[in-house]
Protein backbone atom coordinates (compact mmCIF):
# COMPACT_ATOMS: atom_id res chain seq x y z
CA UNK A 1 0.00 0.00 0.00
CA UNK A 2 2.67 2.34 1.00
CA UNK A 3 6.30 1.67 -1.00
CA UNK A 4 9.22 3.65 -0.45
CA UNK A 5 12.58 2.72 -1.92
CA UNK A 6 15.90 3.80 -1.46
CA UNK A 7 14.38 7.29 0.13
CA UNK A 8 16.89 10.24 0.88
CA UNK A 9 16.49 13.64 2.40
CA UNK A 10 19.05 15.88 2.76
CA UNK A 11 18.48 19.65 3.94
CA UNK A 12 21.25 21.94 2.52
CA UNK A 13 21.60 25.34 4.32
CA UNK A 14 24.33 27.50 3.49
CA UNK A 15 27.51 26.10 5.20
CA UNK A 16 26.20 22.44 5.47
CA UNK A 17 24.36 20.12 4.98
CA UNK A 18 22.15 17.66 6.86
CA UNK A 19 20.96 14.18 6.01
CA UNK A 20 17.24 13.53 7.41
CA UNK A 21 16.72 9.97 5.22
CA UNK A 22 19.60 7.88 4.44
CA UNK A 23 18.23 5.26 1.79
CA UNK A 24 14.67 4.27 4.19
CA UNK A 25 12.87 0.91 2.23
CA UNK A 26 9.58 0.92 4.16
CA UNK A 27 6.70 -1.28 3.11
CA UNK A 28 3.38 -1.07 4.36
CA UNK A 29 0.82 -4.23 3.51
CA UNK A 30 -2.51 -2.99 2.90
CA UNK A 31 -4.90 -3.09 5.98
CA UNK A 32 -1.94 -2.97 8.37
CA UNK A 33 -1.02 -1.11 11.13
CA UNK A 34 2.98 -0.06 10.87
CA UNK A 35 4.76 2.08 13.15
CA UNK A 36 7.93 3.68 12.86
CA UNK A 37 9.69 4.15 15.89
CA UNK A 38 12.98 5.95 17.19
CA UNK A 39 14.41 8.87 18.80
CA UNK A 40 13.46 12.90 17.64
CA UNK A 41 15.99 13.31 15.52
CA UNK A 42 15.75 10.00 13.97
CA UNK A 43 14.14 11.20 10.50
CA UNK A 44 10.80 9.57 10.87
CA UNK A 45 9.16 12.67 10.74
CA UNK A 46 10.94 13.59 7.54
CA UNK A 47 9.71 10.11 6.74
CA UNK A 48 6.15 10.47 7.21
CA UNK A 49 6.25 14.13 5.66
CA UNK A 50 7.61 12.48 2.21
CA UNK A 51 4.92 9.74 2.16
CA UNK A 52 2.44 12.18 0.82
CA UNK A 53 5.05 14.91 -0.14
CA UNK A 54 4.67 17.56 2.36
CA UNK A 55 8.67 17.40 1.79
CA UNK A 56 10.17 16.30 -1.69
CA UNK A 57 12.25 13.31 -1.08
CA UNK A 58 15.76 14.49 -2.82
CA UNK A 59 16.01 11.05 -4.07
CA UNK A 60 14.04 7.83 -4.24
CA UNK A 61 10.60 6.59 -4.89
CA UNK A 62 7.70 6.59 -2.85
CA UNK A 63 3.90 4.90 -3.82
CA UNK A 64 0.85 5.29 -2.31
CA UNK A 65 -1.99 2.62 -3.52
CA UNK A 66 -0.33 1.78 -6.89
CA UNK A 67 0.49 5.79 -7.51
CA UNK A 68 4.20 6.80 -7.62
CA UNK A 69 4.26 9.94 -5.92
CA UNK A 70 7.28 11.16 -6.82
CA UNK A 71 6.96 11.18 -10.27
CA UNK A 72 4.51 13.74 -9.98
CA UNK A 73 4.72 17.49 -11.22
CA UNK A 74 5.06 20.01 -8.70
CA UNK A 75 7.42 22.09 -5.84
CA UNK A 76 7.31 21.38 -2.21
CA UNK A 77 5.27 24.15 -1.49
CA UNK A 78 3.27 24.36 -4.93
CA UNK A 79 1.28 20.58 -5.40
CA UNK A 80 0.39 20.00 -9.33
CA UNK A 81 -3.13 19.44 -9.62
CA UNK A 82 -1.94 15.12 -9.66
CA UNK A 83 -0.49 15.63 -6.56
CA UNK A 84 -3.67 17.67 -4.95
CA UNK A 85 -5.65 14.70 -5.77
CA UNK A 86 -3.87 12.02 -4.84
CA UNK A 87 -3.01 13.83 -1.70
CA UNK A 88 -7.25 13.69 -1.21
CA UNK A 89 -7.12 9.73 -0.63
CA UNK A 90 -3.93 10.04 2.00
CA UNK A 91 -5.40 11.45 5.53
CA UNK A 92 -3.48 12.88 7.69
CA UNK A 93 -3.59 13.67 11.50
CA UNK A 94 -0.88 15.97 13.72
CA UNK A 95 0.48 15.90 16.66
CA UNK A 96 -0.65 19.32 17.62
CA UNK A 97 -3.81 18.83 15.80
CA UNK A 98 -3.64 21.71 13.30
CA UNK A 99 -7.35 22.55 13.56
CA UNK A 100 -8.56 25.87 11.85
CA UNK A 101 -9.70 27.68 15.38
CA UNK A 102 -11.72 29.73 13.28
CA UNK A 103 -14.09 27.26 12.40
CA UNK A 104 -16.46 24.85 14.18
CA UNK A 105 -15.70 21.23 14.70
CA UNK A 106 -18.47 20.37 11.97
CA UNK A 107 -16.80 23.07 9.42
CA UNK A 108 -13.35 21.52 10.21
CA UNK A 109 -14.48 18.40 9.31
CA UNK A 110 -16.05 19.56 5.93
CA UNK A 111 -13.46 21.22 5.11
CA UNK A 112 -11.25 18.84 2.96
CA UNK A 113 -14.69 18.21 1.33
CA UNK A 114 -14.96 21.75 -0.11
CA UNK A 115 -11.71 21.05 -1.39
CA UNK A 116 -13.03 17.61 -3.32
CA UNK A 117 -15.70 19.89 -4.05
CA UNK A 118 -19.21 18.32 -2.41
CA UNK A 119 -22.38 20.60 -2.29
CA UNK A 120 -23.68 21.88 0.90
CA UNK A 121 -25.97 19.22 2.34
CA UNK A 122 -23.53 16.60 1.01
CA UNK A 123 -20.88 17.64 2.97
CA UNK A 124 -23.02 18.15 6.15
CA UNK A 125 -24.25 14.80 5.99
CA UNK A 126 -20.82 13.22 5.58
CA UNK A 127 -19.89 15.53 8.32
CA UNK A 128 -22.35 14.27 10.83
CA UNK A 129 -21.71 10.79 9.64
CA UNK A 130 -18.22 10.97 10.29
CA UNK A 131 -18.70 12.94 13.69
CA UNK A 132 -20.08 10.50 14.66
CA UNK A 133 -18.27 7.48 14.17
CA UNK A 134 -15.01 9.10 16.22
CA UNK A 135 -18.15 9.90 19.01
CA UNK A 136 -18.17 13.33 19.12
CA UNK A 137 -21.87 13.78 17.16
CA UNK A 138 -22.78 16.21 19.51
CA UNK A 139 -19.60 18.41 19.12
CA UNK A 140 -20.50 19.63 15.88
CA UNK A 141 -21.19 22.85 16.69
CA UNK A 142 -18.21 23.48 19.17
CA UNK A 143 -15.09 25.38 18.10
CA UNK A 144 -11.95 24.02 18.75
CA UNK A 145 -11.02 25.69 21.41
CA UNK A 146 -13.48 24.53 23.36
CA UNK A 147 -12.30 21.12 23.14
CA UNK A 148 -9.89 18.78 25.01
CA UNK A 149 -6.29 17.25 23.76
CA UNK A 150 -8.29 13.74 23.10
CA UNK A 151 -11.59 15.44 21.38
CA UNK A 152 -9.25 17.64 19.19
CA UNK A 153 -7.74 14.42 18.09
CA UNK A 154 -10.95 12.66 17.15
CA UNK A 155 -12.06 15.87 15.30
CA UNK A 156 -8.30 15.60 13.28
CA UNK A 157 -9.32 11.74 12.60
CA UNK A 158 -12.87 12.78 11.28
CA UNK A 159 -11.07 15.58 9.18
CA UNK A 160 -8.71 12.96 7.66
CA UNK A 161 -11.60 10.41 7.09
CA UNK A 162 -13.30 12.91 5.38
CA UNK A 163 -11.73 12.28 1.36
CA UNK A 164 -12.04 8.27 1.99
CA UNK A 165 -8.89 7.59 2.07
CA UNK A 166 -7.28 4.22 2.18
CA UNK A 167 -3.91 5.35 3.80
CA UNK A 168 -3.94 7.00 6.71
CA UNK A 169 -0.83 9.05 7.95
CA UNK A 170 -0.63 9.98 12.09
CA UNK A 171 2.05 12.17 12.68
CA UNK A 172 2.81 11.55 16.36
CA UNK A 173 -0.61 11.71 16.65
CA UNK A 174 -1.11 10.74 20.79
CA UNK A 175 1.85 12.49 21.59
CA UNK A 176 0.72 15.76 23.17
CA UNK A 177 -1.99 13.94 24.57
CA UNK A 178 -1.86 12.01 28.47
CA UNK A 179 -2.01 8.31 28.89
CA UNK A 180 -5.68 7.79 29.22
CA UNK A 181 -6.50 10.01 26.20
CA UNK A 182 -4.16 8.21 24.37
CA UNK A 183 -5.34 5.25 24.79
CA UNK A 184 -8.67 5.74 23.31
CA UNK A 185 -7.35 7.51 20.33
CA UNK A 186 -5.31 4.36 19.60
CA UNK A 187 -8.20 2.20 20.51
CA UNK A 188 -10.02 4.40 17.72
CA UNK A 189 -7.50 4.25 15.16
CA UNK A 190 -7.25 0.14 15.99
CA UNK A 191 -11.45 0.24 15.39
CA UNK A 192 -10.85 2.33 12.25
CA UNK A 193 -8.36 -0.19 10.89
CA UNK A 194 -10.85 -3.08 10.88
CA UNK A 195 -14.19 -1.69 10.14
CA UNK A 196 -13.02 0.28 7.48
CA UNK A 197 -9.61 -1.38 6.40
CA UNK A 198 -7.75 1.24 6.36
CA UNK A 199 -3.93 1.26 6.16
CA UNK A 200 -2.30 3.14 8.78
CA UNK A 201 1.06 4.56 8.65
CA UNK A 202 2.19 5.76 12.46
CA UNK A 203 5.15 7.70 13.98
CA UNK A 204 5.71 7.84 17.42
CA UNK A 205 8.62 7.98 19.94
CA UNK A 206 6.32 5.86 22.51
CA UNK A 207 7.18 2.05 22.30
CA UNK A 208 3.45 1.31 24.18
CA UNK A 209 1.71 2.83 21.13
CA UNK A 210 3.88 0.48 19.06
CA UNK A 211 2.70 -2.30 21.31
CA UNK A 212 -0.89 -1.17 21.78
CA UNK A 213 -1.96 -0.89 17.90
CA UNK A 214 1.06 -2.08 15.55
CA UNK A 215 0.90 -5.20 13.56
CA UNK A 216 4.01 -4.07 11.89
CA UNK A 217 7.32 -1.68 13.41
CA UNK A 218 10.14 -0.15 11.95
CA UNK A 219 12.99 1.27 14.38
CA UNK A 220 15.13 4.13 12.69
CA UNK A 221 18.37 5.67 13.70
CA UNK A 222 20.28 8.56 12.30
CA UNK A 223 18.12 8.38 9.45
CA UNK A 224 18.14 4.50 8.41
CA UNK A 225 15.84 1.97 9.03
CA UNK A 226 17.46 -0.40 11.45
CA UNK A 227 15.05 -2.83 11.87
CA UNK A 228 11.91 -3.56 10.73
CA UNK A 229 8.59 -6.51 10.35
CA UNK A 230 5.65 -7.80 12.06
CA UNK A 231 5.71 -7.36 15.57
CA UNK A 232 5.57 -11.79 16.24
CA UNK A 233 8.16 -12.07 13.49
CA UNK A 234 10.54 -9.51 15.37
CA UNK A 235 9.51 -11.04 18.75
CA UNK A 236 10.79 -14.45 17.60
CA UNK A 237 13.65 -13.08 16.32
CA UNK A 238 17.26 -13.92 18.18
CA UNK A 239 18.60 -10.26 19.47
CA UNK A 240 16.27 -8.45 17.63
CA UNK A 241 16.42 -4.62 19.19
CA UNK A 242 13.11 -3.91 18.76
CA UNK A 243 11.70 -6.79 20.10
CA UNK A 244 13.71 -6.10 23.39
CA UNK A 245 12.65 -2.63 23.82
CA UNK A 246 9.24 -4.39 23.81
CA UNK A 247 9.30 -6.68 25.66
CA UNK A 248 12.87 -5.44 28.01
CA UNK A 249 14.14 -7.83 30.56
CA UNK A 250 16.97 -5.69 31.22
CA UNK A 251 16.29 -5.16 34.90
CA UNK A 252 16.36 -9.09 35.53
CA UNK A 253 19.05 -10.88 37.00
CA UNK A 254 21.99 -12.35 35.28
CA UNK A 255 22.44 -15.31 37.15
CA UNK A 256 25.66 -16.89 38.82
CA UNK A 257 28.61 -17.51 37.47
CA UNK A 258 28.96 -21.31 36.64
CA UNK A 259 24.99 -21.68 35.67
CA UNK A 260 23.62 -21.16 32.37
CA UNK A 261 20.79 -18.39 31.63
CA UNK A 262 18.22 -18.84 29.16
CA UNK A 263 16.15 -16.30 27.67
CA UNK A 264 12.59 -18.01 26.51
CA UNK A 265 9.96 -16.41 24.63
CA UNK A 266 6.65 -17.75 24.06
CA UNK A 267 3.98 -16.69 21.85
CA UNK A 268 -0.01 -17.83 21.34
CA UNK A 269 -1.21 -20.97 22.79
CA UNK A 270 2.68 -22.44 23.58
CA UNK A 271 1.82 -19.36 27.35
CA UNK A 272 -0.14 -22.03 28.48
CA UNK A 273 1.86 -25.00 28.69
CA UNK A 274 3.40 -25.64 31.83
CA UNK A 275 6.79 -26.10 30.36
CA UNK A 276 8.72 -25.23 33.74
CA UNK A 277 7.36 -27.71 35.84
CA UNK A 278 7.54 -30.57 32.55
CA UNK A 279 11.77 -29.53 32.52
CA UNK A 280 12.41 -29.97 35.96
CA UNK A 281 10.48 -33.55 35.76
CA UNK A 282 11.69 -34.99 33.14
CA UNK A 283 15.59 -34.09 33.48
CA UNK A 284 15.28 -33.92 37.19
CA UNK A 285 16.69 -30.28 37.40
CA UNK A 286 16.78 -27.32 39.44
CA UNK A 287 15.37 -24.09 37.48
CA UNK A 288 16.30 -20.77 39.01
CA UNK A 289 13.53 -18.21 37.58
CA UNK A 290 15.30 -14.79 37.34
CA UNK A 291 12.29 -12.99 35.65
CA UNK A 292 9.34 -13.19 34.19
CA UNK A 293 6.64 -11.37 32.19
CA UNK A 294 3.31 -11.57 30.33
CA UNK A 295 2.32 -9.04 27.87
CA UNK A 296 -0.30 -8.71 24.95
CA UNK A 297 1.61 -7.43 21.79
CA UNK A 298 0.01 -6.75 18.51
CA UNK A 299 -3.25 -8.74 20.16
CA UNK A 300 -1.48 -11.52 21.20
CA UNK A 301 -0.11 -12.66 24.43
CA UNK A 302 3.45 -13.11 24.39
CA UNK A 303 5.36 -13.92 27.41
CA UNK A 304 9.11 -13.52 28.43
CA UNK A 305 10.94 -15.71 31.38
CA UNK A 306 14.72 -15.41 32.50
CA UNK A 307 15.74 -18.84 34.01
CA UNK A 308 18.88 -20.60 35.13
CA UNK A 309 20.23 -23.84 34.85
CA UNK A 310 22.93 -25.70 36.69
CA UNK A 311 26.29 -26.09 34.84
CA UNK A 312 27.87 -24.83 31.49
CA UNK A 313 25.81 -24.91 28.20
CA UNK A 314 27.39 -28.02 27.41
CA UNK A 315 25.85 -29.61 30.30
CA UNK A 316 22.21 -28.02 28.78
CA UNK A 317 22.73 -28.77 25.26
CA UNK A 318 19.74 -31.70 26.75
CA UNK A 319 17.10 -29.68 28.18
CA UNK A 320 17.67 -26.80 25.56
CA UNK A 321 16.44 -29.28 23.14
CA UNK A 322 13.65 -29.91 24.53
CA UNK A 323 12.30 -26.56 24.97
CA UNK A 324 12.57 -25.78 21.36
CA UNK A 325 10.72 -29.06 20.69
CA UNK A 326 7.95 -27.49 22.31
CA UNK A 327 7.70 -24.53 19.71
CA UNK A 328 9.86 -22.55 22.37
CA UNK A 329 12.54 -19.19 21.42
CA UNK A 330 14.99 -20.24 23.50
CA UNK A 331 17.99 -17.78 23.63
CA UNK A 332 21.44 -18.19 25.67
CA UNK A 333 22.48 -15.50 27.35
CA UNK A 334 26.34 -14.98 27.25
CA UNK A 335 28.45 -14.44 30.66
CA UNK A 336 28.33 -10.94 29.72
CA UNK A 337 24.69 -10.86 29.73
CA UNK A 338 24.43 -9.83 25.67
CA UNK A 339 22.33 -12.76 23.78
CA UNK A 340 23.91 -14.92 21.82
CA UNK A 341 22.21 -15.55 18.11
CA UNK A 342 21.18 -18.94 18.74
CA UNK A 343 17.68 -21.15 17.48
CA UNK A 344 14.51 -19.74 16.50
CA UNK A 345 11.08 -20.68 16.87
CA UNK A 346 11.04 -24.66 15.61
CA UNK B 1 -17.73 82.99 16.44
CA UNK B 2 -20.63 81.82 18.04
CA UNK B 3 -21.32 78.06 18.66
CA UNK B 4 -24.00 78.27 15.88
CA UNK B 5 -21.57 78.96 13.41
CA UNK B 6 -19.25 76.49 14.24
CA UNK B 7 -21.62 73.71 14.04
CA UNK B 8 -22.60 74.99 10.79
CA UNK B 9 -18.84 74.71 9.28
CA UNK B 10 -18.00 71.34 11.43
CA UNK B 11 -20.95 69.23 10.05
CA UNK B 12 -20.10 69.33 6.25
CA UNK B 13 -16.30 69.02 7.28
CA UNK B 14 -16.93 65.89 9.32
CA UNK B 15 -19.01 64.18 6.97
CA UNK B 16 -16.28 65.01 4.29
CA UNK B 17 -13.73 63.60 6.57
CA UNK B 18 -15.98 60.19 7.21
CA UNK B 19 -16.58 59.58 3.35
CA UNK B 20 -12.72 60.46 2.58
CA UNK B 21 -11.65 57.87 5.03
CA UNK B 22 -14.03 55.80 4.07
CA UNK B 23 -13.45 55.19 0.53
CA UNK B 24 -9.63 55.99 1.20
CA UNK B 25 -9.83 52.83 3.71
CA UNK B 26 -12.05 50.79 1.08
CA UNK B 27 -9.53 50.85 -1.35
CA UNK B 28 -7.04 50.22 1.28
CA UNK B 29 -8.00 47.06 1.88
CA UNK B 30 -8.85 46.22 -1.53
CA UNK B 31 -5.66 46.92 -2.91
CA UNK B 32 -3.28 45.99 0.27
CA UNK B 33 -4.60 42.78 1.37
CA UNK B 34 -3.40 41.48 -1.78
CA UNK B 35 0.07 42.90 -2.13
CA UNK B 36 0.53 41.90 2.28
CA UNK B 37 -0.56 38.36 1.05
CA UNK B 38 1.96 38.17 -1.41
CA UNK B 39 4.53 39.73 0.62
CA UNK B 40 4.23 36.38 2.49
CA UNK B 41 3.82 33.96 -0.35
CA UNK B 42 6.64 34.96 -2.22
CA UNK B 43 9.10 35.64 0.96
CA UNK B 44 11.68 32.70 1.36
CA UNK B 45 9.97 29.52 2.38
CA UNK B 46 6.76 31.04 1.01
CA UNK B 47 3.96 28.89 -0.78
CA UNK B 48 5.08 31.17 -3.93
CA UNK B 49 8.68 31.78 -2.97
CA UNK B 50 9.94 34.29 -5.47
CA UNK B 51 13.09 35.90 -4.66
CA UNK B 52 13.10 38.89 -6.82
CA UNK B 53 9.05 39.52 -6.86
CA UNK B 54 9.29 39.64 -2.93
CA UNK B 55 12.53 42.27 -3.04
CA UNK B 56 10.61 44.39 -5.59
CA UNK B 57 7.38 44.47 -3.86
CA UNK B 58 9.44 45.09 -0.01
CA UNK B 59 11.23 48.30 -1.86
CA UNK B 60 8.48 49.87 -2.97
CA UNK B 61 6.49 49.34 0.27
CA UNK B 62 9.51 50.32 2.22
CA UNK B 63 10.13 53.78 -0.29
CA UNK B 64 6.30 54.38 -0.33
CA UNK B 65 6.53 54.66 3.45
CA UNK B 66 9.38 56.54 3.93
CA UNK B 67 8.45 59.36 1.73
CA UNK B 68 6.80 61.58 4.46
CA UNK B 69 2.41 62.08 3.77
CA UNK B 70 2.64 65.93 2.89
CA UNK B 71 5.13 65.08 0.12
CA UNK B 72 3.74 62.00 -0.88
CA UNK B 73 0.75 64.54 -1.09
CA UNK B 74 2.17 67.12 -3.39
CA UNK B 75 4.04 64.27 -5.05
CA UNK B 76 0.94 62.95 -6.49
CA UNK B 77 -1.00 66.74 -7.24
CA UNK B 78 -0.98 65.12 -11.43
CA UNK B 79 -1.62 62.12 -10.88
CA UNK B 80 -4.56 62.66 -8.51
CA UNK B 81 -5.47 65.06 -11.34
CA UNK B 82 -5.22 62.77 -13.90
CA UNK B 83 -7.29 60.22 -12.27
CA UNK B 84 -10.29 62.57 -10.58
CA UNK B 85 -10.27 65.27 -12.35
CA UNK B 86 -9.18 67.35 -9.71
CA UNK B 87 -6.38 67.92 -7.11
CA UNK B 88 -8.42 69.99 -4.24
CA UNK B 89 -11.23 68.55 -2.35
CA UNK B 90 -11.99 65.32 -0.27
CA UNK B 91 -12.51 63.41 -3.86
CA UNK B 92 -8.97 64.25 -4.69
CA UNK B 93 -7.23 64.11 -1.07
CA UNK B 94 -8.60 59.78 -1.26
CA UNK B 95 -5.84 59.19 -3.95
CA UNK B 96 -2.78 60.19 -2.19
CA UNK B 97 -4.78 58.91 1.19
CA UNK B 98 -5.11 55.32 -0.46
CA UNK B 99 -1.54 55.50 -1.93
CA UNK B 100 0.20 56.46 1.17
CA UNK B 101 -2.26 53.91 3.32
CA UNK B 102 -1.42 51.09 1.01
CA UNK B 103 2.32 49.86 2.20
CA UNK B 104 1.47 50.19 5.60
CA UNK B 105 -1.61 48.27 5.93
CA UNK B 106 0.22 45.90 3.70
CA UNK B 107 3.08 45.08 6.33
CA UNK B 108 0.54 45.01 9.38
CA UNK B 109 -1.56 42.39 7.16
CA UNK B 110 1.84 40.66 6.34
CA UNK B 111 2.37 40.27 10.00
CA UNK B 112 -0.92 38.86 10.94
CA UNK B 113 -0.57 36.17 8.31
CA UNK B 114 2.74 35.32 9.55
CA UNK B 115 1.35 34.47 12.74
CA UNK B 116 -0.97 32.01 11.28
CA UNK B 117 0.31 28.32 12.43
CA UNK B 118 2.48 26.77 9.75
CA UNK B 119 1.04 23.78 10.77
CA UNK B 120 -2.45 24.64 9.58
CA UNK B 121 -1.38 25.42 5.95
CA UNK B 122 0.59 21.95 5.86
CA UNK B 123 -2.88 20.36 6.52
CA UNK B 124 -4.40 22.47 4.30
CA UNK B 125 -1.77 21.02 1.74
CA UNK B 126 -2.31 17.49 2.99
CA UNK B 127 -5.80 17.66 1.91
CA UNK B 128 -4.86 17.99 -1.20
CA UNK B 129 -5.56 21.97 -1.21
CA UNK B 130 -4.17 24.78 -3.79
CA UNK B 131 -2.07 27.42 -2.70
CA UNK B 132 -5.68 29.68 -3.32
CA UNK B 133 -7.52 27.43 -1.19
CA UNK B 134 -5.17 27.85 1.52
CA UNK B 135 -4.93 31.70 1.17
CA UNK B 136 -9.23 31.64 1.27
CA UNK B 137 -10.05 28.94 3.39
CA UNK B 138 -7.27 29.42 6.05
CA UNK B 139 -4.64 32.12 5.97
CA UNK B 140 -7.64 34.96 6.20
CA UNK B 141 -10.12 33.56 8.14
CA UNK B 142 -7.92 32.23 10.80
CA UNK B 143 -5.81 36.03 10.62
CA UNK B 144 -8.93 38.02 10.89
CA UNK B 145 -8.32 39.32 14.07
CA UNK B 146 -5.13 40.48 13.36
CA UNK B 147 -6.31 41.93 10.04
CA UNK B 148 -9.03 43.45 12.28
CA UNK B 149 -6.80 45.17 14.09
CA UNK B 150 -4.88 46.46 11.19
CA UNK B 151 -8.04 47.60 9.60
CA UNK B 152 -8.37 49.96 12.74
CA UNK B 153 -5.22 51.23 13.15
CA UNK B 154 -5.13 52.12 9.44
CA UNK B 155 -8.31 53.94 9.59
CA UNK B 156 -6.88 55.95 12.68
CA UNK B 157 -3.68 56.80 10.27
CA UNK B 158 -5.60 58.31 7.66
CA UNK B 159 -8.20 60.24 10.02
CA UNK B 160 -4.85 61.91 11.14
CA UNK B 161 -3.49 62.19 7.31
CA UNK B 162 -6.71 63.17 6.20
CA UNK B 163 -6.52 65.78 8.37
CA UNK B 164 -2.81 66.41 6.86
CA UNK B 165 -4.81 67.23 3.85
CA UNK B 166 -6.41 69.87 4.82
CA UNK B 167 -3.14 71.61 4.96
CA UNK B 168 -3.16 71.68 0.89
CA UNK B 169 -6.82 72.18 0.12
CA UNK B 170 -8.03 68.09 0.54
CA UNK B 171 -11.42 69.32 2.64
CA UNK B 172 -13.28 67.76 5.25
CA UNK B 173 -11.86 68.81 9.26
CA UNK B 174 -8.51 69.65 8.16
CA UNK B 175 -9.07 72.02 6.36
CA UNK B 176 -11.39 73.81 8.68
CA UNK B 177 -9.18 73.90 11.25
CA UNK B 178 -6.23 75.57 9.51
CA UNK B 179 -8.31 77.74 7.66
CA UNK B 180 -10.40 79.28 10.27
CA UNK B 181 -8.36 77.64 13.52
CA UNK B 182 -4.76 78.76 12.35
CA UNK B 183 -5.14 81.48 10.00
CA UNK B 184 -8.07 83.53 11.05
CA UNK B 185 -6.50 82.71 14.89
CA UNK B 186 -9.71 81.00 16.01
CA UNK B 187 -7.63 79.23 18.67
CA UNK B 188 -10.97 77.77 20.28
CA UNK B 189 -12.45 76.89 17.59
CA UNK B 190 -9.40 74.98 16.70
CA UNK B 191 -9.53 73.22 19.63
CA UNK B 192 -12.98 71.76 19.68
CA UNK B 193 -11.86 70.47 15.94
CA UNK B 194 -9.31 69.21 17.86
CA UNK B 195 -11.47 67.08 20.16
CA UNK B 196 -13.45 65.87 17.48
CA UNK B 197 -10.57 64.34 16.07
CA UNK B 198 -9.78 62.89 18.98
CA UNK B 199 -13.34 61.64 19.39
CA UNK B 200 -13.68 59.79 15.69
CA UNK B 201 -9.87 58.57 16.50
CA UNK B 202 -11.29 56.67 19.90
CA UNK B 203 -14.44 55.72 18.48
CA UNK B 204 -12.73 53.84 15.83
CA UNK B 205 -10.52 52.37 18.43
CA UNK B 206 -13.18 51.23 20.69
CA UNK B 207 -15.39 49.67 17.98
CA UNK B 208 -11.99 47.61 16.60
CA UNK B 209 -11.20 46.49 20.08
CA UNK B 210 -14.77 44.96 20.03
CA UNK B 211 -14.37 43.33 16.06
CA UNK B 212 -10.70 41.85 17.21
CA UNK B 213 -11.87 40.24 20.90
CA UNK B 214 -14.72 38.94 19.40
CA UNK B 215 -12.91 37.45 16.42
CA UNK B 216 -10.50 36.52 18.42
CA UNK B 217 -13.01 34.91 21.12
CA UNK B 218 -14.32 32.46 18.49
CA UNK B 219 -14.85 29.44 20.80
CA UNK B 220 -13.44 30.38 23.83
CA UNK B 221 -15.92 30.54 26.73
CA UNK B 222 -15.58 33.67 28.77
CA UNK B 223 -15.07 36.14 25.85
CA UNK B 224 -17.60 38.75 27.29
CA UNK B 225 -17.95 41.31 24.18
CA UNK B 226 -19.20 39.32 21.44
CA UNK B 227 -20.19 41.13 18.38
CA UNK B 228 -21.27 37.99 16.64
CA UNK B 229 -23.69 35.90 18.42
CA UNK B 230 -22.02 32.66 19.37
CA UNK B 231 -23.30 29.95 17.29
CA UNK B 232 -25.34 27.33 19.34
CA UNK B 233 -24.77 26.52 23.01
CA UNK B 234 -20.95 25.51 23.88
CA UNK B 235 -20.56 22.88 26.79
CA UNK B 236 -16.83 23.99 27.92
CA UNK B 237 -16.07 21.19 30.22
CA UNK B 238 -16.32 18.35 28.82
CA UNK B 239 -13.41 15.70 29.35
CA UNK B 240 -12.26 12.58 27.30
CA UNK B 241 -13.11 10.52 30.23
CA UNK B 242 -17.16 11.21 29.24
CA UNK B 243 -15.49 9.55 26.21
CA UNK B 244 -13.83 7.04 27.76
CA UNK B 245 -16.88 5.89 29.59
CA UNK B 246 -19.37 5.95 26.91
Amino acid sequence: MITTTDLTKVYRSRDREVTALAGVDLHVRPGEVYGVVGTSGAGKSTLIRCVNMLERPSSGTVTVDGIELTALPGGENRAGRELREARRRIGMVFQHFNLLASRTVQQNVELPLEIIGLDRAERRRKAAELLDLVGLGDKARSYPGQLSGGQKQRVGIARALAGDPKVLLSDEATSALDPETTRSILKLLRDLNQQLGLTVLLITHEMDVIKSVCDSAALMRGGRVVESGALTDLLARPGSELARELFPLSEFGTGHPGGTVLEITFQGDTSARPFVSQLTRTYQIDINILGAAVETIAGRMVGRMRVELPGTRADNVVPIGFLREQGLQVDVIGADGAGEASGAVA
Amino acid sequence: MTWDQMQELMRPATWETLQMVGVATAFTVLLGLPLGVLLVLTDKGGLLQNRPVNKVLGAVVNVARSVPFIILMIALISFTRWLVGTSIGWQAATVPLTIGAIPFFARLVETSIREVDRGLVEAVQSMGGSTWTIVRKTLLPEALPGLAASVTTTVITLVSYSAMAGAVGGGGLGTLAINYGYFRFETAFMWIIVAELVIIVTLVQLLGDRAVRSLANRGRTGGRTRLLRPRGTAPAAATDEDLVAS
